[in-house]
């Protein structure tokens, strides 16, 4: 079964200090700032105004565009103002704050499908969408334009239960505490899909859930296969997980659906269960907070837009030597300046650094030991790519495939020149496509001239 | 609780979190990998081998603390890499060598060829090798040899008896002479004439294990280079038996040291894999070339430092193959998860 990736690295996966914890139920939160963007593509549209009185589950955000989510209230209570906030991408999103009423009142339209098993794939599609269902592992494409797009190319289904950052066991208390939510998300995506099976690819630091879920699956007769995988990050990224999985490799610039996979993560497959048989939308979402800064590391379940304060105090608050607070995992997480910015629904995890865990040194020097093209998933040479982004050398950045580069940052954490790899490699794809779209322009501006004159 | 605003929140790009092992850590790895040969030098040579070495290693740190203060640039020597390059400079000289052309040679490794260039990472020339190249404006000294079991004096003019190496044999085509002073064995273990480090391919060897097992470096250069050699040796015999004239010239002189420690020097071998096997088999080629054509007894240093001359062509042609392009049949659909 398992292949294998190219590269990769074994960082201590610190997942012990949660990963026998069950999800907690944070307390509700006195109010939830919702940013209109929570997603890649369009932002979202508030439809409510300030003063309004929301419930639970009410959208409040419409999409606007195809490649877009909408967004739900996720608690009850009143709009206290919908304005830009701090979003954790790092800059201010027009958000919709909430204040809580804490009664939970219910929307009317939360309501479970009525037949859910005489839906077609394109209603069970609709239904997916209109619960803004994204990609929950933390890239947040929205799922209902995965499913559309891969219908009738996709034949190998994939749920990610690799959870290969370090830190993070919100998916593995998932998978342990949720089974049947995961199972039924899957069997609604063999539908949807029409395949036979459904893969499962689970690491080997996870083999409670794996056990649990296969358990599960003989006693549901249910169309999965759980396939173990020796851990190694980034094992979850998309592409390597279809490639450990199958043996295919996505060509350069494409999805996985164009080699015949759809990859979803363990808490979208939930989210897509919940969806059909309960009606709920993504308002919610398990969250692990741990790292050496945080006093008492847990996994809670919060609603979507509670500010990670929140969060940090129900696990007995951060150390005053945090020097960091990360949301999502430490390879590829964002760190944060404030800690008033809210949950998204793709936040898998916070992480607060007390302790130096990233080792920068004042003067990075590159010693050529090539470790970096060793663990490099997409076979990428990243010392050059460093060197050529440093020289601005736009055209050599693009003919060796910085392009390819999924920022897992392998390279940059074995690194032992502590270069900022990962940092370069942004710097570098940008120049390139400024460059593109330059050399774009130009070009058109050119046919533009040649038919003016050939006209005058 | 805490107050969230007092924090000192650092936000930068990910990765948050990196491997413990830096440039000094595997420096002293290397350095430890070559322990081994050394304790063996002091049991062949004496303890002149552990005071030349360690003489060697305290000038190329010297050199190169003075060099970044003169010049105002941030200090290296902390990532200990001079310590290795004069270890190694000491390790493929004679034992009888004077502590003060040592600390010539020390001088033009690291100044002239790693610190004018800009420091570790920047040189082309591998600085032990060239320090050792630049050595033979010295030749008399540096024929020098000692014998196998020598206690060569630490201090004053070194009184030894000069013995020839099986390096002298070889290049003599006297396989039947090399035999009857030294038997394979001897040969494998080091009770040899030669210089400090490179006599006991038994203690490189450790070494390199060692070295391996500590994914310091990876097994292609010195498989290739040591492969090239010994095919190359096999086919083209001068001696009455194929075997024993390939072992003499795989375990005779510096081979293996520089298959190891020299031509896996991360600065100046190709990065990627592919590249590092050519590199490798190119090593070999010129070593073969010297020691059956050349006027000089040893090929190994000049090899080495001819094939750092074309690394970075090796590097400009050599690229891993980018992922998701078929080459072969990688996109044959398998079933999904079986074979």
């Amino acid at each position: 079964m398992a292949q294998s990736f190219f590269g990769g690295i074994h960082p201590h996966d610190k997942k012990a200090a949660t990963n026998k914890k069950p999800i907690e139920k944070l307390p509700p939160p006195e109010q939830v700032v919702i940013p209109m963007s929570l997603h890649i593509g369009a932002p979202c549209r508030p439809c409510v105004a300030v003063g309004d009185q929301v419930r639970v589950g009410q959208v409040i955000g419409e999409a606007t565009a195809f490649v877009c989510a909408p967004i739900h209230a996720s608690i009850s209570g009143t709009v206290t103002a919908v304005e830009p906030r701090p979003h954790f991408n790092g800059t201010n999103v027009l958000s919709v704050v909430i204040k809580n009423d804490f009664e939970e009142t219910l929307d009317p339209s939360v309501r479970p499908a009525e037949d859910p098993d005489s839906l077609t794939p394109e209603e069970l599609a609709e239904i997916v969408k209109n619960a803004g269902v994204v990609g929950l592992g933390g890239a947040t494409f929205p799922t209902h334009v995965k499913i559309s797009s891969g219908l009738g190319k996709v034949d190998t289904v994939i749920i990610n239960a690799a959870e290969c950052e370090p830190y993070l066991t919100s998916d593995h208390r998932i998978l342990l505490e949720y089974p049947e939510e995961v199972i039924g998300g899957a069997k609604l995506l063999a539908k949807i899909f029409k395949v036979d099976k459904v893969h499962v690819g689970i690491e080997t630091n996870k083999m409670n859930a794996a056990e649990l879920l296969k358990r599960k699956i003989e006693e549901e007769h249910a169309p999965v296969v759980v396939d173990v995988l020796h851990a190694r990050y980034p094992q979850g990224a998309e592409k390597q997980l279809c490639q450990a999985l199958t043996g295919r490799q996505v060509p350069p610039g494409q999805l996985p659906a164009a080699i015949g996979c759809a990859v979803f993560s363990t808490a979208t497959a939930a989210a897509i269960y919940r969806a059909v048989y309960k009606g709920l939308p993504v308002i919610s979402r398990v969250v692990t907070v741990t790292g050496s800064g945080v006093m008492e590391p847990k996994n809670l379940e919060c609603p979507v837009g509670t500010p990670l304060s929140d969060l940090l105090n129900c696990c007995g608050g951060v150390s005053e030597r945090t020097y960091k607070l990360i949301m999502g995992g430490p390879m590829m997480g964002h760190a944060q300046y404030s800690a008033e910015v809210p949950v998204g629904k793709g936040t898998n995890g916070v992480v607060a650094f007390a302790k130096d865990e990233e080792k920068t040194v004042k003067e990075p020097t590159c010693i050529r030991c090539g470790k970096c093209t060793s663990v490099c998933p997409m076979r990428l040479q990243p010392l050059f790519l460093y060197k050529y982004e440093r020289k601005d050398m736009v055209e050599a950045l693009e003919a060796a495939n910085i392009l390819d580069c999924i920022e897992c940052g392998a390279c940059a954490y074995i690194c032992p020149g502590r270069l900022h790899l990962v940092h370069s490699m942004r710097m570098g794809k940008q120049k390139v496509n400024a460059a593109k779209a330059a050399a774009k322009r130009a070009a058109e501006e050119a046919a533009k001239a040649a038919e003016e004159k050939k006209e005058g | 609780m805490t107050d969230y605003k007092e924090l000192k929140l650092k936000a930068s790009t990910s990765p948050h979190v990196r491997t413990k092992e830096d440039a000094q850590a595997i420096m002293l790895t290397v350095i430890i990998a070559l322990l081994p040969a050394l304790a063996f030098a002091v049991y062949n040579f004496g303890l002149r081998s552990l005071t030349v070495t360690l003489c060697s290693m305290a000038g190329c740190v010297v050199f190169e603390a003075l060099y970044r203060l003169i010049a105002r640039k941030h200090q290296t020597v902390g990532d200990c890499s001079a310590a290795v390059t004069g270890m190694l400079l000491a390790f493929v000289c004679p034992v009888t060598i004077p502590y003060w052309t040592l600390l010539i040679a020390d001088f033009f490794a690291i100044v002239v060829v790693k610190q004018l260039y800009g420091g570790i990472g920047k040189n082309f020339l591998n600085p032990a090798l060239a320090g050792r190249a630049f050595l033979f404006s010295w030749a008399s000294i540096m024929s020098h040899w000692a014998a196998p079991g020598t206690k060569a004096a630490v201090w004053g003019a070194v009184d030894v008896v000069t013995y020839p190496t099986p390096m002298s044999y070889l290049h003599a085509n006297d396989l039947t002479g090399l035999q009857a002073v030294y038997d394979l064995p001897a040969m494998f273990t080091g009770r040899i004439g030669g210089c400090i480090g490179e006599v006991s391919s038994l203690m490189i060897l450790a070494g390199f294990v060692f070295l391996l097992a500590r994914k310091v470096i990876l097994p292609n250069i010195p498989l290739t280079y040591v492969g090239t050699v010994a095919l190359l040796t096999f086919l083209f015999p001068r001696g009455n038996d194929p075997v024993e004239w390939m072992l003499y010239n795989i375990f005779g002189g510096g081979l293996l040291l520089g298959a190891v420690f020299m031509a896996t020097d991360y600065v100046t071998s190709p990065v990627s894999r592919k590249g590092q096997l050519i590199y490798g088999v190119g090593c070999g080629l010129i070593t073969v070339f010297i020691r059956y054509f050349g006027g000089y007894n040893e090929g190994v240093c000049y090899s080495i430092l001819l094939m750092n001359l074309v690394v970075w062509l090796i590097d400009k042609n050599v690229r891993p193959r980018r992922f998701g392009v078929a080459k072969t049949a990688i996109f044959k659909r398998k079933e999904a998860g079986g074979k």
